[in-house]
């Protein structure tokens, strides 16, 4: 089998010329989803019977939370590739992802203390759950001060890169504790979602909007991953036919 | 003529000595994070309340706290002077196993830094309404998490090195990772006092410490070797 | 379907469309920031090609 294609892949030049391409198509398709996916969990899927409308917050609230676990295990591969095998572009990529990364744990922290608090009668609460995706916020923002910090690029690259990977291990352990935690500390309250027999009408939103984030997040790496492509190329001819 | 190679046991005994001798030049520098401790778990009583039954209830994580911040600041300097004289990039090219001539460097450290911390702890928490009781909890729950600490110290540290303004970089770098950490910790404690039996967190405590001895060293060795490359 | 019933989420109109607001905000901020990404990284490459024709011509 001919791995031409992959190699292919690697280059940058190719890789510029193909997001550049990709992106409109993951944008726009992104944009369609999650307006559906808007008026369906707004307006088409049903009240809760225990939270009434509240309960819309998960449309968004569970989608960005998600997206920010994906996008850093997708940051950490990408960063993992890229010191084995010294891949200029995967580095890239992984810069790339680290802002929308940031972003959607934030989204998912602010959206979670702004459901919690009609709900569960608090805007937060230092469980398993919320403590970790809080501290993924921090490794995030360790990621891009790290990087932020060398001026030589190829540096760059490589410490942030061993950062990504610790930080990864460190996901794991955290989110599988959250059952340790359950036998340490009685859980306050039952949560409302704990057993998916929510109804189907409720669900399609819900992954509806997911799927709407996962192509946004491939817009914005696209677009992103292009600049840092620019950034770490120096003299290079096709630059010029590029700009 | 060709030199014997060095077996790596005595390269690691020379690295591990070498740090020990240097600190006994300079024992100021090993006494200021005890004394930042001491001085941190004061603060605490003076800002909240004299009452000890009521600082009993948040002692174990304030101890906990103060010790992952003394180590923090020990850990700072732990690679600086190495690699500014070259003598890291010496261990790099020498053909021993980098990671273990790390991690003597980093049980260095531990020793001088770590260890006083767990053996001042009883007292520090005494002065925090602790009870005899729970002394042995808080000093083997330190002593896994000053150990754990010390080795993600070295990674940070090893990533940092020579950046301006590092020990804020590296406090910011370490600390969400130490998170666990202090959560498994001061749980111990506070189990402990409360009746219940502490095994789970101290569990904890041992499996993240011997993940971090395992997998450290070689963190720590990718991020030397970039720091020095250039 | 009733407008003003939409308005109210149940009572909770508050939390729902402030959660639906910052959502829409970090989309536009993304959006933002990833072009103007994209755009700094164009016009400095541009730049750095102009000075390397300059300096061979």
């Amino acid at each position: 089998m001919s791995w031409t294609w992959f190699h292919k892949l690697a280059s940058p030049p190719h890789a510029y010329r193909i997001l550049g391409s990709m992106a409109p198509w993951f944008g726009w398709a992104s944009l369609a989803l999650i307006l559906l996916a808007t008026w369906w969990g707004l307006v088409k899927a049903p009240a809760d019977y225990q939270q009434g409308d509240g309960f819309r917050i998960l449309y968004v609230h569970a989608p960005s939370a998600w997206m920010s676990m994906f996008t850093y295990v997708v940051m950490a591969v990408a960063a993992g590739v890229g010191l084995v095998w010294r891949i200029k572009l995967a580095h890239a990529a992984a810069a790339a992802c680290a802002p929308i990364g940031a972003s959607f744990t934030f989204l998912a922290l602010a959206t979670g203390s702004i459901w919690g608090k009609p709900m569960w009668g608090t805007w937060w609460v230092w469980d398993a759950r919320l403590t970790s995706e809080l501290l993924l916020l921090f490794l995030y923002l360790g990621y891009m001060a790290l990087r932020a910090s060398f001026d030589d690029p190829q540096r760059a690259d490589r410490a942030s890169a061993v950062l990504a990977l610790v930080g990864v291990i460190n996901v794991p352990i955290i989110h599988y504790s959250v059952n340790w935690w359950s036998t340490l500390h009685q859980p306050a309250s039952v949560t409302k979602f704990d057993k998916p027999s929510i109804d189907l009408a409720m669900l399609i939103p819900l992954f509806l909007m997911i799927a709407g984030f996962q192509l946004y997040f491939g817009w914005a790496v696209s677009r992103r991953l292009r600049g840092e492509i620019l950034r770490r190329e120096r003299n290079a001819n096709w630059l010029k036919e590029a700009t | 003529m060709t030199a014997a190679r060095t077996p790596t046991l005595a390269a690691v005994k020379l690295v591990f000595q070498r740090d020990m001798t240097l600190a006994w030049r300079r024992w100021d520098e090993v006494a200021q994070p005890l004394i930042f401790y001491v001085v941190v778990t004061t603060m605490f009583p003076l800002a909240t309340t004299p009452d000890l039954s009521a600082l009993r209830e948040i002692g174990g994580g304030v101890v906990w706290v103060a010790a992952l911040l003394a180590s923090l600041l020990a850990l700072e300097a732990l690679f600086r002077a190495d690699v500014e004289d070259g003598t890291t990039e010496q261990w790099v090219l020498s053909g021993q196993p980098l990671g273990y001539l790390l991690l003597a460097k980093v049980a260095a450290h531990w020793v001088l830094t770590g260890l006083p911390l767990v053996i001042m702890s009883p007292i520090v928490g005494t002065g925090l309404g602790l009870p005899t009781s729970v002394w042995g909890v808080l000093m083997s729950s330190l002593l896994l998490g000053t150990g754990t600490l010390s080795i993600l110290g070295g990674i940070g540290a090893a990533l940092t090195v020579g950046v301006r303004r590092g020990s804020v970089l590296l406090s910011l770098l370490v600390l969400p990772l130490a998170m666990p950490l202090l959560i498994f910790g001061s749980r111990a404690v506070s189990m402990q006092m409360d009746g219940d039996s502490p095994a789970g967190p101290l569990q904890l405590l041992a499996a993240i410490f011997f993940m971090a001895l395992s997998l450290g060293p070689i963190a720590m060795s990718a991020a030397i070797r970039i720091s020095v490359e250039n | 379907m009733d407008l003003q019933k939409f308005f109210e989420m149940g009572g909770y109109a508050g939390y729902v469309w402030t959660s639906y607001g910052l959502t829409a905000l970090i989309l536009l901020w993304n959006w933002w920031a990833a072009r103007r990404s994209e755009a700094e990284a164009q016009t400095a490459a541009r730049r750095r090609n102009e000075l390397a024709l300059e300096r061979s011509s």
